[in-house]
């Protein structure tokens, strides 16, 4: 595909740009819901989204993506109450009333479904590409449903930042200075039903939970700002969703919602192992670093106490014994050639070594005059 | 009911018993999620099994299941010892990943008639008798009938055998530890069995309403009991209960049988959280209610004894000072009046009320603890 097919061609244009959008809402949204550690409340919501879309169809008689859509979320929000409620009136866990409500709405919406089905006047056909998205069949119409759920989304999250940065972080101390903590929690679930709401057609039920988990948790890696870390999250999640819904609708027999998770999954991946800081790779680069320097501390150590032993300071002492010396944490060659560089030891003969005037006044600094190790 | 109804019944009672089992332990461990990522996720396995067998019901699918619900439950655990996430945010990025891969190694490579996504996900109970088991010949029943009870037996043995393992790494995993009984062992164990059981019912039920079998009735019968081994009787029967109404319930609407079984065991939750005995809503409610009623009478019975004998004993027992002294409206007023008459702690004399020695006695004991 190239740059200009990209600008003429109206379908492909329509899936991207849909695409790009549902991944900055979620992105920016599932933020939120990543360090209030409801990561599978909204595997739950989007699953009981289900029953809605078919009851939405059902009463109404209508496809009008709006609809649809306004079904899916009333649902997908009925299951969260339904969540909270049974956690909180029964010692019923979250996790048994996650797994609960995800399957059985799941399950209304399964009959609801098969049960159109196989009404006489069966005309849902379209439906159940609600279980997987399906980006190749989105139009211009779906993308006005989608910016009409999320733009306003998004601005609400602005208009309330103050807000609901504080209940993601300290809910306690939000109460405590007198914010209305329930209607917040009530507003931030209610976003992040639109959030799931706008995804469903081009990702799908099954996969949404992961548009809102991934593009935050690969955002969460490179900053510990949140202003930051939305913006990152919404940039993964349009990138991710982009890439993955072009992919798939140019790519025969490529699903749109797993492709799009891949993509997506990638750049967690991605993050978790290079994001600085945190990232893996760096974490292990600095334990590397940090085990060198206490492997050249404890041979400079090594030299300082044999040199306490004789009455020349500067005596050069045999690599073989530094050797036995640092037995157990090994590297004394690469630690006394590195000394050698930094000008603290110097090169006695073949295999001889002995402290430089810097490098013994930098032993006595660090281990002491006259107590040094025997 | 024809023979295949009653085959298809005893399919759905015999996976229902089969994933409530281990589900009991998921809902006890608060491990209820990772059933729904295990269950996502042994596609893969399902599927790398089907391109080197080629055949659906080879054993192998579900050696390769159990091992891919076992590498999901590691990997979790991997994410989450990096402490770059938190365990639920772990668990919402492996399974969808693993799912993905499945879903898109199956459309582009297997989208033929044996494998497709929608079976997988959702089940189709319907057509399970119609592959056979056959034996020298004679037709046994079919197959998936088997795998099911096979499933259910090694659910069954492995209780059986490690039941009080389970119970004490389930209820004090320290006492566990300083027991001797390594918990990582316990743990893994019954994950495989979560996956194998998983895989066992997939084909009948599909992978999402796995969850709705292994974690509603358990979750129901958590509502109902206290003891391990009668919350343990109790799944079992919930989910075959649901299971058989489940079926029905397609019956009579031509629906999905899985839909309508995971709707049904939604509705046991229901009855559950709502008449449970003793803790259920409506008993909770009642007792509120019950306790309202007798608070307040105490409180008219200690009002009446402190006006008793003085001038305005008849003015503070009117309904009027009644509603104005403790803030009840009228109805309510009037019903704290009619019961302490109907238990003889006071009677009507004219437009008084004037305390027995019931009531008396009552008032006396309320002020003095």
């Amino acid at each position: 595909m190239d740059l200009l097919s990209f600008f003429s061609d109206y379908t492909l244009r329509t899936v991207a740009l849909g695409a790009a959008l549902l991944g900055a809402v979620s992105g920016s949204l599932g933020t939120f819901a990543l360090l209030r550690r409801q990561a599978l409340l909204g595997d739950a919501m989007s699953h009981a989204a289900l029953p809605g879309i078919a009851l939405a169809f059902l009463v109404t008689g209508s496809k009008a993506p709006l609809v649809i859509l306004v079904g899916a979320g009333l649902a997908g929000w009925l299951g969260a109450w339904f969540v909270i409620k049974v956690t909180g009136l029964t010692r019923v866990k979250e996790d048994s009333a996650l797994g609960l409500v995800l399957s059985v709405f799941f399950g209304v919406g399964l009959v609801l479904l098969t049960w159109i089905q196989r009404r006489p006047d069966a005309s849902q056909a379209g439906l159940d590409s609600y279980l997987f998205g399906q980006a190749a069949t989105l139009v211009q119409k779906d993308l006005v449903a989608m910016a009409v759920l999320g733009v306003p989304a998004l601005l609400l999250m602005l208009l309330f930042w103050k807000e609901l940065k504080l209940l993601s972080f300290d809910p306690e101390f939000a109460f405590s200075l007198g914010y209305p903590v329930r209607r917040l929690d009530l507003l931030l679930t209610t976003l992040l039903v639109v959030a799931i709401v706008i995804g469903l057609q081009t990702v799908g039920v099954v996969l949404m939970s992961a548009m809102l988990v991934a593009p935050a948790a690969a955002a969460r890696q490179w900053t510990d700002r949140l202003g930051v870390m939305v913006l990152l999250a919404a940039l993964f999640g349009a990138a991710g969703g982009m890439g993955g819904a072009v992919l798939s609708s140019s790519v025969r027999r490529l699903p749109t919602g797993p492709t799009i998770v891949l993509f997506i999954s990638a750049l967690v991946l991605v993050s978790l192992l290079f994001a600085p800081n945190r990232g893996l790779l760096w974490a292990w680069f600095r334990r590397l670093r940090s085990r060198r320097r206490l492997e050249l501390r404890a041979v400079l150590e090594d030299l300082h106490a044999l040199s306490l032993q004789h009455e020349d300071p500067y005596h050069s002492h045999r690599t073989a014994v530094l050797r036995a010396m640092s037995e157990g944490h090994g590297g004394a060659d690469r630690s006394l050639a590195e000394l050698e560089s930094q000008g603290l030891a110097r090169r006695v003969g073949a295999d001889r070594w002995a402290l430089t005037p810097a490098g013994a006044e930098e032993a006595a600094r660090w281990f002491g005059g006259g107590e040094g190790r025997a | 009911m024809t023979p295949t109804q009653v085959e298809i019944q005893l399919i759905a009672a015999v996976t229902a018993a089969a994933c409530a089992l281990p589900g009991v332990f998921l809902v006890l461990r608060r491990m209820a999620m990772l059933s729904d990522a295990i269950s996502h996720s042994i596609l893969l396995g399902i599927v790398l099994a089907y391109f080197v067998t080629r055949n659906l019901a080879s054993p192998l699918l579900l050696v390769a299941a159990a091992v891919t619900g076992l590498v999901t439950v590691a990997l979790v655990e991997l994410l989450g010892r990096t402490r770059l996430l938190k365990a639920d945010a772990s668990i919402g990025l492996v399974f969808p990943l693993l799912f993905s891969i499945g879903v898109i190694l199956i459309s582009r490579y297997a989208g033929d008639v044996h494998l497709d996504v929608d079976s997988v996900l959702l089940g189709e109970l319907a057509f399970a008798p119609f592959d056979r088991f056959e034996l020298f010949g004679a037709d046994m029943g079919p197959v998936s009938l088997f795998v099911m009870l096979g499933a259910l037996a090694a659910n069954a043995l492995f209780l059986l055998l490690f039941y009080k393992e389970l119970k004490v790494a389930t209820f004090d995993p320290e006492l566990a530890a300083a027991l001797g009984i390594s918990p990582v062992l316990i743990h893994y164990t019954h994950m495989g069995l979560v996956s194998v059981t998983a895989v066992s019912a997939f084909e009948a039920v599909g992978s999402v309403l796995v969850v709705a079998l292994m974690i509603g009735p358990p979750a129901t019968a958590y509502l109902l009991t206290d003891r391990l081994p009668v919350m343990i009787a109790l799944s079992v029967g919930i989910g075959v209960a649901a299971s058989l109404a489940g079926y029905w319930l397609a019956h009579v609407l031509d629906a999905s049988i899985a839909g309508s079984m995971a709707t049904m065991t939604g509705v046991a939750f229901l009855l559950a959280l709502f008449f449970a005995p003793g803790r259920g809503l409506a008993a909770v409610a009642g007792r509120r209610r019950r306790q309202r009623l007798e608070f307040a009478g105490q409180m008219l019975a200690v009002h009446l004894l402190q006006h008793e004998g003085t001038a305005e004993e008849c003015y503070e027992s009117s309904l009027v000072q009644l509603e104005e002294h403790f803030r009840w409206d009228k109805a309510f007023a009037r019903q704290i009046v009619r019961q302490g008459e109907h238990l003889e702690r006071w009677r009507l004399a004219g437009d008084c009320l004037e305390l027995t020695d019931t009531g008396r006695e009552l008032a006396r004991a309320v002020v003095e603890r």
